[in-house]
């Protein structure tokens, strides 16, 4: 018994350990309890919120464009999109299901093999629950039959988005520009929670891309409550969004019609300005695509055939062709020695078709070998004589050209709103240090003062100077958006501007006028370079310059034969050149066209601006505003608003 | 002696007034919030779990009675039996077991399937005390009556690792260690016994299965894996935190109603009612099984034979493990093991197991006065 008292004695006391030992683990138990609930408590309600609520930001519906007199350019339209969802526990058994769905849906839409491959294979990629997109721009026609099919059709729902509908495609493509998916990039540069909804389109291209951040409005938003995978239980709330602002463009459709249909053919473009306001009214560049075609999702064979054209379709080259701007440059030159005292206006020099360089070369004027005698800076302008401004430029110097120019608006892009617009290159002393390190030479002067060498402007670039020079040297801005508007605001059209209300570029006033009247001698004198497209309707004379830049040097054998340009290659012609304003009494309009490999500026471009400058001048947009349509904003905007591109209709409760 | 031995023999009578009532009510309040929980993670519908849970633990009374009222004596004799027939059933399952959740550790019996993990729990402790009762103090001090006792343990819980079910295998090896602890086993002896464990954890290590090593990872590092292995852990606390002092409401818990808590009717149930009835109904709960942990030791004390005093304090120990690993577990202190909570977890086995137990317990108490001779 002793033995058993003993080990009993001994049981006790480890018992008692024991019983101490859980005590301490059941107290750590309270504690951690009471550190998780009370505590910590509140960070744990916020993640379990986190966890239940899910923030879905509604699409709002994207600002309308409009063209100056309120007919619509780019609209939204309706888009039922027909999705399948994979809802069930196992993919295998999801997948097998819609199979079923795809083979019933066959007798509805035609969806075809690689479309069934890809769309079971997305499937299986993605989570449960994240609907695949079977078909979009689905006709109302399938859209009740597969409504009324919806039984049969587990998984599969109709959602209502919007795309993008251009209504002038080839007409407005270039400068309307296009909407396109959120790229990575864009969510990388941008931390609007409005991009990450699936089925987001933003501006890629154009007023499309410059004016995105109207366009694109404010996203409302619905709270759902879902469970862990995913799934939506219920609404909780719901705000809606802000359309985005609608636009008035600039441009005239009906005179952007008549410059694209004029330009046909070519590979050219255009671009035509009010000297007052700097609207630009048209912008053409041709040839041109069909802007829907992305808005939609270009296919890789469209893709590849756009890029293959030679006439190189989705280049807009009113704002990014880069050419040598040749003898259209020329008024730079001429104000620049002016303006620097160089010369003066009664100064004349001598041309004999050619200048002589150090080192026995020569530098030829056009006319070579006649040469034009010994001309003022106004008959020069007139005839385009290249040795009267080797020597004008060559005194006035590279800097003084290159501040003038500056002035004028080249080097930098303009601003214009469209955001591919290119800078053109206006070279500098520094410039050539830099890119060649060696020093600017007279040489470069002698190319510089006529437009050649490494000088690049774009077409828009020669609208500015045109439109500068016509309004009598104020600095007027080129722009493409007249007016925006909240979504629920009707838009004005732009008031009637009579002055330029843009700050002095501060030129001299004679030396203007003088390269006013060397531009008018040069389409309304006998001996100009393009008297031959004078204007001959009354009171719409227009004044302007010719030019012609090299895209190949010219050898001293082709100088020889004076080998004429139809002998050359198409691609390897001359690019022709003109920009000029009108009336040339009271200037308003002014306008640049460029004909790639066009042969000769007064040639080819000269015509083409005349007609234009006629047709803009008929017209007159930018005095008339009877011409505005209010009505078409109504017409316009039959398209649902703010129709939410993550709402889904359920086919089994009804049709939207 | 002969005196005890004939007081030992009491009438059915006596046995019924001695059973007493005070565990069974307790043992009614955690099966009644098993129940409700079940009722709540089931959409607040009796199926699929709730009922089936209150119909096992009906039956699981009355074999709790029944067991209450067999002898001491006569389990003292199936003690070898049943721990022999546990370890042929463990192989068994090791054999031809029907695997779940990527465990083997169901035997299909024709119309029911049994857990032998489950009876080895109770067998083992029988067995342990079986064993230490027939040691003097002596002996038990001595390391060659150690051995036996130590193999004891040390194969089931091999076979059960081989399942792998490591839950179980740490309860049964602490069990183990624990009623070799108040046998009154050198306390050298687990120093040493510690030492070499805690040596060969290199070697367990290379022996886990990869889904229990990242179980051990992700436990030692969750972030590691937020939303996969990790995400449980991490779910449950969220859920227990958001619950706060009162919690969300009977049947309003949003972690466990949308789904984001895992296994919500067996490991994680614990979540689930804390979630939804906060601090105050975890304490409730808790408290209850400190209760039933308490009663076990008085019982363990008063006992006058040797084999009731182990046998007693063995069951107090599994079911304080089973509520401490499981606990600590959803609260993000130990590594997820799948280990139940007794009478709240949906399971038919574990809750026939802790009845079988508590059966014991009122049986050990009802023979309290009984004196068992040294054999």
């Amino acid at each position: 018994m002793r033995r058993d008292a003993d080990r009993y004695t001994l049981f006790t006391r480890r018992a008692l350990i024991l019983g101490g030992v859980k005590v301490g683990l059941l107290g750590a138990l309270g504690a951690r309890l009471y550190w998780l609930q009370t505590v910590e408590s509140e960070k744990y309600k916020v993640l379990a919120d986190d966890n239940r609520i899910n923030t879905r930001p509604l699409t709002p519906s994207r600002g309308l464009i409009f063209d100056r007199t309120g007919e619509p350019l780019a609209a939204n339209r309706n888009n039922y999109r027909l999705l399948i969802t994979a809802d069930k526990g196992r993919i295998s058994e999801a997948l097998k299901q819609a199979e079923t769905v795809l083979e019933r849906l066959e007798r509805v839409i035609d969806i075809g093999e690689r479309e069934r491959q890809r769309i079971l294979e997305q499937m299986r990629r993605n989570r449960s629950f994240v609907p695949v997109t079977v078909r979009e721009n689905l006709e109302w026609e399938q859209v009740a039959q597969i409504e009324f099919n919806a039984p049969d059709l587990p998984g599969v729902s109709i959602d209502l988005g919007q795309t993008r509908d251009y209504l002038h495609p080839e007409l407005t493509s270039h400068v309307v520009g296009y909407v396109g998916r959120v790229s990575p990039e864009d969510l990388r540069d941008s931390d609007d929670p409005v991009l990450e909804l699936p089925g987001m389109r933003i501006g890629k291209k154009g007023v499309e891309k410059g004016a995105d951040e109207l366009l694109r409005g404010k996203p409302g938003g619905i709270q759902v409550e879902v469970n862990a995978v995913g799934r939506v239980v219920r609404e909780l709330d719901r705000t809606e969004g802000e359309p985005g602002a609608n636009l008035l463009l600039t441009i005239d459709l009906e005179l952007q019609r008549y410059v694209t249909e004029r330009l046909k053919d070519q590979s050219a473009s255009a671009v035509v300005m009010d000297v007052v306001t700097g609207d630009i009214l048209a912008m053409a560049s041709v040839p041109a695509f069909d802007n829907n075609t992305f808005a939609r999702g270009v296919t890789q064979a469209e893709w590849q055939e756009l890029l293959n054209d030679p006439g190189k379709p989705l280049l807009n080259k009113a704002a990014q062709g880069q050419y040598p701007p040749g003898s259209t440059y020329k008024m730079v030159t001429a104000l620049a020695a002016l303006e620097s005292k160089a010369i003066s206006l009664w100064d004349r020099l001598p041309c004999v078709g050619f200048i002589e360089l150090p080192g026995d070369q020569k530098k030829y004027c056009w006319i070579h070998p006649a040469g034009h005698g010994w001309p003022n800076v106004i008959e020069a302008l007139q005839m385009s004589c290249d040795c009267f401004f080797y020597e004008a430029g060559r005194r006035a110097g590279v800097d003084r050209i290159a501040e003038v120019a500056a002035k004028l608006g080249f080097g930098t892009a303009t601003g214009s709103g469209l955001p591919e617009e290119a800078d053109g290159l206006q070279p500098t002393r520094a410039w050539k240090q830099e890119r060649h390190s060696r020093p600017w030479g007279v040489g470069d002067t002698y190319n510089l003062a006529i437009g050649q060498g490494d000088m690049l402007a774009t077409p828009l670039q020669l609208a500015v100077m045109a439109a500068r020079i016509g309004n009598g040297g104020y600095d007027v801005k080129p722009r493409l958006i007249a007016a925006t508007a909240g979504a629920r605001e009707p838009l004005q059209p732009p008031p009637v501007q009579l002055r330029p209300d843009a700050p002095s570029l501060k030129f001299n006033a004679h030396f203007m006028k003088a390269v006013q009247q060397g531009m008018d001698m040069v389409v309304n004198s006998q001996g100009g370079t393009a008297f031959g497209s004078r204007i001959k309707e009354k009171g719409m004379a227009m004044a302007g310059k010719t030019g012609t830049s090299q895209v190949k040097r010219i050898t001293e054998s082709e100088r020889g034969r004076r080998m004429s340009q139809e002998e050359l290659p198409w691609h390897l012609r001359h690019h022709a050149l003109f920009c000029g304003y009108a009336p040339v009494d009271n200037p308003r309009y002014a306008c640049a066209v460029v004909v790639e490999h066009g042969m000769g500026g007064s040639r080819t471009a000269a015509p083409i601006t005349r007609d234009i400058l006629v047709e803009v001048q008929k017209i007159d947009p930018s005095r008339r505003r009877d011409r505005f349509k209010t009505a078409a904003l109504g017409g316009g905007r039959t398209v649902a608003e703010a129709a939410p591109a993550g709402e889904t209709t359920d086919p089994k409760r009804g049709g939207p | 002696m002969s005196l005890a031995a004939a007081r030992s023999e009491l009438t059915l009578a006596e046995k019924l007034r001695r059973l007493d009532w005070r565990l069974v009510l307790v043992l009614i309040g955690v099966a009644g919030v098993g129940t409700a929980a079940l009722y709540s993670a089931g959409g607040m519908k009796p199926d699929p779990w709730a009922a089936k849970h209150a119909t096992r633990f009906a039956i699981g009374l009355g074999l709790m009675l029944l067991v209450a009222l067999v002898d001491l004596r006569v389990w003292m004799r199936l003690a070898y039996p049943a721990y022999v027939i546990s370890v042929l059933l463990l192989v068994a399952v090791d054999v031809i077991g029907k695997g779940a959740m990527g465990a083997q550790r169901w035997l299909d019996l024709g119309p029911i399937q049994i857990q032998p993990s489950e009876l080895m729990k109770v067998a083992a402790i029988l067995a342990l005390a079986r064993y230490f009762h027939g040691l003097s103090r002596e002996q038990v001090g001595r390391i060659a009556y150690v051995i036996p006792a130590v193999a004891a343990i040390i194969v089931p819980v091999g076979l059960v690792m081989i399942q792998p079910d490591l839950g179980t295998a740490m309860v049964l090896l602490s069990t183990g260690a624990a009623l070799m602890f108040v046998a009154g086993v050198r306390l050298w002896k687990f120093l040493v016994a510690g030492t070499l464990g805690a040596a060969s954890l290199p070697i367990g290590w290379q022996l886990m299965h990869e889904y229990q090593r990242n179980r051990v990872r992700i436990f030692l590092d969750p972030d590691l894996d937020p939303l996969g292995a990790g995400y449980h852990i991490l779910q449950s606390k969220i859920a227990i935190g958001s619950g706060g002092m009162l919690g969300k409401g009977f049947g309003m818990g949003t972690q466990s109603a949308l789904n984001f808590l895992p296994e919500k009717q067996t490991d994680f149930i614990f979540t689930m009612w804390t979630e939804e009835t906060g601090l105050r109904g975890a304490l409730i709960l808790l408290a209850l099984y400190a209760a039933i942990i308490l009663y076990a030791h008085v019982v363990a004390l008063r006992a006058r034979s040797h084999f009731g005093r182990l046998l007693a304090m063995g069951i107090g120990i599994t079911i304080f493990l089973y509520v401490f690993i499981n606990t600590a577990m959803v609260m993000g202190l130990l590594p997820v093991v799948g280990v139940p909570l007794p009478l709240v977890s949906y399971g038919g086995t574990a809750m026939l197991t802790v009845m079988f137990a508590c059966g014991l317990l009122l049986g050990i108490n009802v023979h309290r006065d009984l004196v068992i001779p040294r054999p």
